[in-house]
């Protein structure tokens, strides 16, 4: 395995391991470019996780002091909790559920198909669906995404028959076991689903794709990938050109490092990402790296979300087999006739009785409350994911007072729901509502949205250097050899699931930065 | 297929652990017949039995389940105790919120918060105090300590770890067998 130099000045150094940083990784490993993949958290191989909620949280989730503001129910209930994402190497594809799915053609342009919404921040992408076509196919065959490439679908468990079933009473179309990066059969040396459940908490099996077992050993077989846990980066430092040059990272004993650099890709999700970026001010750039735009933090999406649970007169147990194959997209097309622009998806979710406790509807006590908790095996559920707006406002900010273990500034996340996201949430609860209702659900309970794991936009990718941050292949307007690789790149956020997304851009930011690097531009 | 056994063991090895398990006194207490609150509260050493007592109480009546034995809010409640040994704060909390509850049952109903009959008077006792201090630390310490028990899951029907087992690809992931032909 390879080990470098922190004074090479020759290598990538990636920030973050996850669906963006893990997959760059490795592409620009097989390229032969050298890469240095600094990840905060530890290295936790996929037969240590645990089927078990809290223990797997406690292993897993990013727990860091985070403060909240705004409107969002999110903020009231968890304040210190803004997203249920990943600390480890894997990032967040150790805890995501699999679901895969492209953007339509219209959310690549939802300034132009939208038109103007007060309050909005709405922008066209730098880039097509026809462009994105080639490299989400790349994508999926990677990641081995069901119902592409010949995959079959996963089979339905409990939870997605009686989504089915009252989706086809109620005549919608687009009804079946999702487009999931879950293998359905042994394919890529990994084995077929063993309907464990427990996604969220990591998949034992390792079915499911995560840049943990899959593209992070297969950089390190190249020799070009270092792969250093435990190390968080604090700074990302430049030069008097205004180039960067490196980053200041604290190592797993807390020792302050620096690693040489000739390109940075920060992939830190859309909450660290643009921390650190702001966290990097220096009398050169007193706003932060990538700054000029003051959009650096911004327009933080999360999806509209929420959930719908329902309770039956029989068994359901919802919790046995994988957690999110299952869908309705009938949704999720473009009709602003419902009131609302943008659209969603209805996917299956459960949850464990300890995070259903936790979660069905936060702070709530008493027998109105248990007695749902009570008919847990009779329970069914679904998530709802759909497009919100990008709002200047929402964002990522430094706290003015509190700092972390390193000194530095925590991160605030602010956000209030837009007009927008409150109809179509309102919209799809009553629909998830008139799925189960279909096939005679005795309760229904509308549950608020979980801690953000779609964290999107905070880095937004734009054509003109002065409506963002990177341009269409994640590169900073302002720094040539800086560039952003997660989630935080996005525009707009789409009513869809962003990790193929998100990894879809990794393979084509990859091609991109070897290609600089081979012609010296960068 | 269902592996779930919804009955309570409290098996040999639990009275042999003793003080090493999480609910020993729980166990002997139910076992042998014990009035719960005077055999599980006594080995207290902070907060005393009757403050305990009234835990439970305000714990199932936050949580109220009627298929658990107070034993699993006992479990629930239990720790309160070494952390009120731990800090001073914590205990002051915990018996002056108990005090504050005591005195509000005295004031309206002439008995003590534990000895009302029921739960609806309990209940409105509990949504004067919603906000403060005591009462959001107590529940929410519960959502946790009541639902995370694993012995708490097959009353409820939940399975909880699977990858042991194989998962459910041959134990009934679709085995549901009421839903509409579509």
């Amino acid at each position: 395995m390879a080990k470098f130099d922190q004074n090479d000045s020759g290598v990538v150094v990636i920030i973050g391991s996850g669906a963006g940083g893990g997959t760059l990784g490795n592409e620009l490993a097989q390229k032969g470019v050298k890469v240095v993949l600094l990840e905060a958290g530890a290295r936790i191989e996929n037969q240590d996780f645990v089927n078990d909620e809290w223990d797997s949280f406690t292993q897993l989730a990013w727990s860091d002091m985070r403060t909240t503001s705004g409107s969002w129910q999110v903020s009231k209930d968890f304040p210190n909790l803004p997203a249920w994402i990943v600390k480890a190497v894997g990032g967040s594809t150790t805890h995501w559920a699999g679901a895969s799915l492209r953007f339509d053609v219209h959310e690549f342009k939802t300034k132009s198909t939208y038109g103007s919404v007060p309050g909005a921040n709405l922008l066209d992408w730098p880039i097509t669906l026809a462009e994105m076509e080639p490299w989400y196919a790349k994508a999926e065959n990677k990641m081995g995404v069901t119902r592409t490439n010949g995959i079959p679908g996963l089979p339905g468990n409990n939870n997605y028959r009686v989504l089915e079933a009252g989706a086809k009473k109620l005549g919608y179309k687009a009804v079946h076991t999702g487009n999931m990066a879950i293998n359905s059969e042994p394919r890529d040396g990994r084995g077929s689903c063993l309907q464990i459940g427990f996604c969220f908490q990591g998949c034992k099996s390792g079915a499911k794709w995560s840049t943990l077992y899959t593209e992070i050993p297969k950089g390190e077989a190249t020799g070009k990938l270092e792969v250093r846990p435990s190390s968080q980066v604090l700074q990302i430092q430049h030069d008097d050109n205004g180039r960067v040059t490196g980053v200041l990272y604290a190592d797993k004993d807390g020792k302050q490092q620096v690693q040489k650099a000739r390109v940075v890709a920060v992939a830190g999700n859309s909450i660290e990402s643009p921390r650190l970026l702001l966290n990097s001010a220096s009398p050169k750039f007193p706003d932060g790296l990538a700054n000029s735009s003051g959009m650096v933090g911004k327009n933080y999406m999360r999806h509209t979300t929420g959930s719908v649970y329902a309770m039956f007169p029989k068994p359901v147990n919802m919790y046995r087999g994988t957690t999110m194959a299952g869908i309705i997209r009938d949704e999720s097309r473009l009709n602003p006739a419902r009131g609302f622009v943008g659209g969603y998806e209805m996917e299956t979710l459960s949850l464990g009785l300890p995070f259903l406790a936790a979660f069905l509807d936060p702070g709530a006590w008493g027998k109105d409350f248990t007695s749902a908790l009570d008919l847990y095996e009779n329970t069914a559920g679904m998530w709802i994911v759909g497009e919100d707006m990008p709002q200047e406002k929402n964002g990522v900010t430094l706290h003015k007072t509190e700092k972390d273990q390193f000194g530095l500034p925590i991160p605030n996340v602010h956000f209030d729901d837009h007009p927008n996201d409150i109809a179509m949430r309102s919209h799809a609860y009553k629909s998830g509502t008139a799925v189960y209702d279909a096939v005679g659900a005795v309760r229904v309970v509308e549950t608020p949205p979980y801690p953000s794991t779609h964290n999107l936009g905070t880095n937004r990718m734009s054509e003109n250097a002065r409506d963002g941050v990177v341009n269409k292949h994640g590169q900073t307007h302002d720094i040539k050899n800086l560039f952003v690789s997660d989630g935080s790149q996005f525009t707009t956020g789409g009513a869809e699931n962003p990790t193929l997304t998100i990894v879809t851009l990794a393979i084509r930011q990859a091609d991109y930065i070897a290609d600089q690097m081979a012609k010296k531009e960068i | 297929m269902r592996e779930v056994d919804r009955r309570s063991k409290h098996t040999r090895r639990v009275f042999l652990k003793g003080a090493a398990t999480t609910v020993p006194a729980v166990a002997v207490a139910t076992s042998t017949g014990l009035a719960i609150a005077d055999a599980w509260a006594d080995d207290a050493t902070t907060l005393t039995p009757a403050t305990l007592k009234t835990l439970v109480k305000v714990a199932r009546d936050i949580y109220p389940h009627d298929m658990l034995t107070d034993s699993y809010y006992i479990t629930a409640v239990k720790p309160w105790d070494a952390k009120a040994a731990k800090d001073p704060a914590v205990k002051a909390m915990i018996n002056d919120g108990v005090a504050r509850l005591d005195q509000d049952a005295r004031d309206r109903h002439k008995m003590a918060y534990a000895d009302l009959p029921w739960e609806t008077d309990r209940v409105a006792l509990l949504q004067r105090i919603e906000q403060t201090d005591f009462f959001s630390k107590v529940r929410g310490d519960l959502i946790v300590s009541l639902y995370n028990q694993k012995e708490v899951w097959p009353k409820f029907g939940y399975e909880g770890s699977s990858a042991e087992h194989g998962g459910y690809i041959t134990r009934g992931f679709a085995d549901i067998d009421w839903l509409p032909k579509v």
